[in-house]
C-alpha cells in the first residue's frame, strides 16, 4: 500500500500539471485504474509480487526497471493481454473506473484499454483499411462515417497531413516512426479510454521518438496513458508519474520530478543513476 | 568504477581544489587587514586569476556533463549543487580580493582606535567557510544547518561594526577613509558569509534533496 499512498492529492496536482489558473474549473481527475494485491504466475513462475498501485485519470504514468523486473506484465494485465500467454494465472484486483477488469467482457475491456507494441505491427492493409479496421468490427461507424473516424484518428495521431493524400496506399510504405503513429491511430479509432505502450519508441529515431511523445501529451487530455519504457530520459520527459518495477515488485511510485530528483528508495536511485547491480 | 563516476570525482575534486584556494584567500585577506601585512594582501590579488581560471573549467565540466551524461537524482543534485558552489566560491574569491585591497590602502593609514572586532567577526566568517566546505565534503547536513544558525550573529556583527563606525566618524572626521575602508571590510566579510549559507544550502539539496532558501522553518 505505500506506493499506493503516495499518490498526490488531487485536486492540487491537477493544478500544478496542467497549470490552471486559481478558480477556473479544474477536469474532475481522479484513479483510472486501481490495482491491489496483484500476483502474477506463468504457470508456476511468479512474475508480480502484491502489485498495488492506482493510475490517475487524463495522466501519463511511465513504467521502468530492468529487463525481466515484471513491467510489462503488469502492463499487458490491465488489459487481460497476459491471458493469451498459455498456463498464466493473476489473483488480486484490477478496477477500472471501479468495475473489476477481471469479471469484465474481454472484448469491451480490450475496446476500452487499447494497445500499441514495441514494433510498430500495421495490418497487410491501406493505410485507410488499418484505421478502419477496429471500428468495421467493432461495429462502430456506418460505412458513411468511416472516412470521418479515420481521419479524426489519423489527426490525433498527427498522421493526417503525412498521410492524406495515399489512404489507399499500404501501410508497409510508411517509415517506421509513421507506423508506429498508425497502429496509434489504429487503437485511436476506436475510442479507447486507456492507451497501453510498450516501448513504442524503441525501434525509432530521435524525430520520429519526439513526434510520438508529443503526440501522447496532445493524447492525455482525451486518454489515460500507461507506457513502458526502458529510455529513463524519456519517462522523465513525458510522465507525470512513474513506477519502478524490480524483479516482479513496484518498488516505488511517485510524481516524476520527484521520482528523478530524489527518489525516496535506494534501490530506484541504484537503477535510475545506473549504479544497479 | 564507471566513467561518469570517474568524472563526478574529477568535479568534485576540482571543486575541493577551488575551495582550498578560496578559503586561503579569505584568511590571508583578513590577516592581512589585521596584521598589516601586504605580502599577505599581495598573495590574494595574486591568487584571482587562478580561481577565475578554475571557475570557468568546473563549469564547462559541469555542463557537460549535463549535456552528455544527462544525470538523475544524487547525481543531478551533486552537478546542480557543484555548479552554485563554484559560482558562490568564485565571488568569495572576488570579495576577498577587495579585502585584500582594503587591507593595502590602509596600511598606510594611521591605526583606527575604537571598539570594533574584526578579527572575531573574521574568525566566525573563516568557520562557517570551513564549516559549509567541509559540510560538502562530508555531505554532512547537519554541520550545513549549523553554518545556517550562524549568518544572524554574523549580520549582527555587521551591524555593530558599521554604528560604532559612524559613531567614530562623527568624532573623528580626520579618520574618515580608514572607517570607511572598515565599513568595507565588514561589509565583505558579512557577504563572505552570505556566500558561506548558499554553500550550505546546496548542501542540504544535495544531502536531502530539499530547498531551504528563503524557508527560515525548514532549516532546522
Amino acid at each position: 500500500m505505500e506506493a499506493a499512498a503516495k499518490m498526490p492529492q488531487m485536486k492540487s496536482e491537477d493544478e500544478k500539471a496542467e497549470g490552471v489558473v486559481p478558480g477556473h474549473k479544474v477536469r474532475e481527475v481522479g484513479e483510472k485504474f486501481e490495482v491491489s494485491n496483484l500476483n502474477f504466475y506463468y504457470a508456476s513462475y511468479h512474475a508480480l509480487y502484491d502489485v498495488h498501485l492506482r493510475i490517475l485519470r487524463n495522466r501519463i504514468t511511465a513504467l521502468i526497471g530492468p529487463s525481466g523486473c515484471g513491467k510489462s506484465t503488469f502492463l499487458r494485465t490491465l488489459n487481460r493481454m497476459c491471458e493469451a500467454v498459455r498456463g498464466t494465472r493473476a489473483e488480486g484486483e484490477i478496477l477500472l473506473d471501479r468495475e473489476d477488469i477481471f469479471s469484465m467482457d474481454l472484448v469491451t475491456l480490450r475496446r476500452r484499454v487499447g494497445m500499441v507494441f514495441q514494433k510498430p505491427n500495421p495490418f497487410p492493409k491501406s493505410i485507410f483499411d488499418n484505421i478502419a479496421y477496429g471500428p468495421r468490427v467493432n461495429g462502430l461507424a456506418r460505412k458513411a462515417d468511416l472516412a470521418a473516424t479515420v481521419e479524426a484518428s489519423l489527426r490525433r495521431a498527427a498522421l493526417w497531413d503525412e498521410v492524406k493524400d495515399q489512404l489507399r496506399k499500404s501501410a508497409y510504405a510508411l517509415s517506421g516512426g509513421q507506423q508506429q503513429r498508425l497502429c496509434i491511430a489504429r487503437a485511436l479509432a476506436v475510442n479507447p479510454e486507456v492507451l497501453l505502450l510498450d516501448e513504442p519508441c524503441s525501434a525509432l529515431d530521435p524525430i520520429a521518438t519526439a513526434k510520438i511523445e508529443e503526440l501522447l501529451y496532445s493524447l492525455k487530455d482525451s486518454c489515460t496513458i500507461v507506457i513502458v519504457t526502458h529510455n529513463m530520459q524519456q519517462a522523465a520527459r513525458v510522465s507525470s508519474h512513474t513506477g519502478f518495477f524490480l524483479m516482479g515488485r513496484l518498488v516505488e511510485m511517485n510524481e516524476t520530478d520527484i521520482l528523478f530528483k530524489k527518489p525516496a528508495k535506494k534501490e530506484t536511485e541504484d537503477y535510475i543513476t545506473g549504479r544497479f547491480g | 568504477m564507471r566513467h561518469f563516476e570517474e568524472q563526478l570525482d574529477e568535479l568534485r575534486n576540482r571543486l575541493l581544489e577551488m575551495s582550498g584556494l578560496v578559503e586561503s584567500a579569505v584568511y590571508r585577506s583578513v590577516h592581512a587587514v589585521v596584521n598589516r601585512d601586504e605580502d599577505l594582501a599581495r598573495g590574494v590579488m595574486d591568487n584571482e586569476a587562478r580561481v577565475n581560471e578554475m571557475e570557468m573549467a568546473i563549469d564547462d565540466m559541469a555542463v557537460r556533463l549535463l549535456a552528455l551524461e544527462q544525470p538523475v537524482a544524487v547525481d543531478l543534485r551533486l552537478i546542480t549543487a557543484a555548479i552554485k558552489i563554484n559560482s558562490d566560491l568564485e565571488r568569495m574569491g572576488d570579495l576577498a580580493v577587495s579585502i585584500a585591497e582594503r587591507a593595502l590602502s590602509l596600511m598606510h593609514e594611521p591605526s583606527v582606535n575604537a571598539q570594533i572586532d574584526i578579527p572575531y567577526m573574521a574568525t566566525l566568517v573563516e568557520s562557517m567557510v570551513r564549516k559549509s566546505l567541509d559540510s560538502f565534503v562530508k555531505r554532512d547536513s547537519d554541520l550545513a544547518r549549523n553554518v545556517l544558525t550562524s549568518d544572524d550573529a554574523v549580520d549582527s556583527l555587521r551591524n555593530g561594526i558599521y554604528k560604532e563606525m559612524v559613531r567614530f566618524m562623527e568624532e573623528n572626521p580626520g579618520s574618515i577613509p580608514q572607517a570607511l575602508s572598515l565599513i568595507f571590510v565588514a561589509r565583505n566579510l558579512e557577504r563572505i558569509a552570505d556566500h558561506a549559507t548558499n554553500i550550505a544550502e546546496d548542501v542540504l539539496f544535495l544531502v536531502e534533496g530539499i530547498d531551504v532558501r528563503h524557508h527560515a522553518e525548514a532549516r532546522t
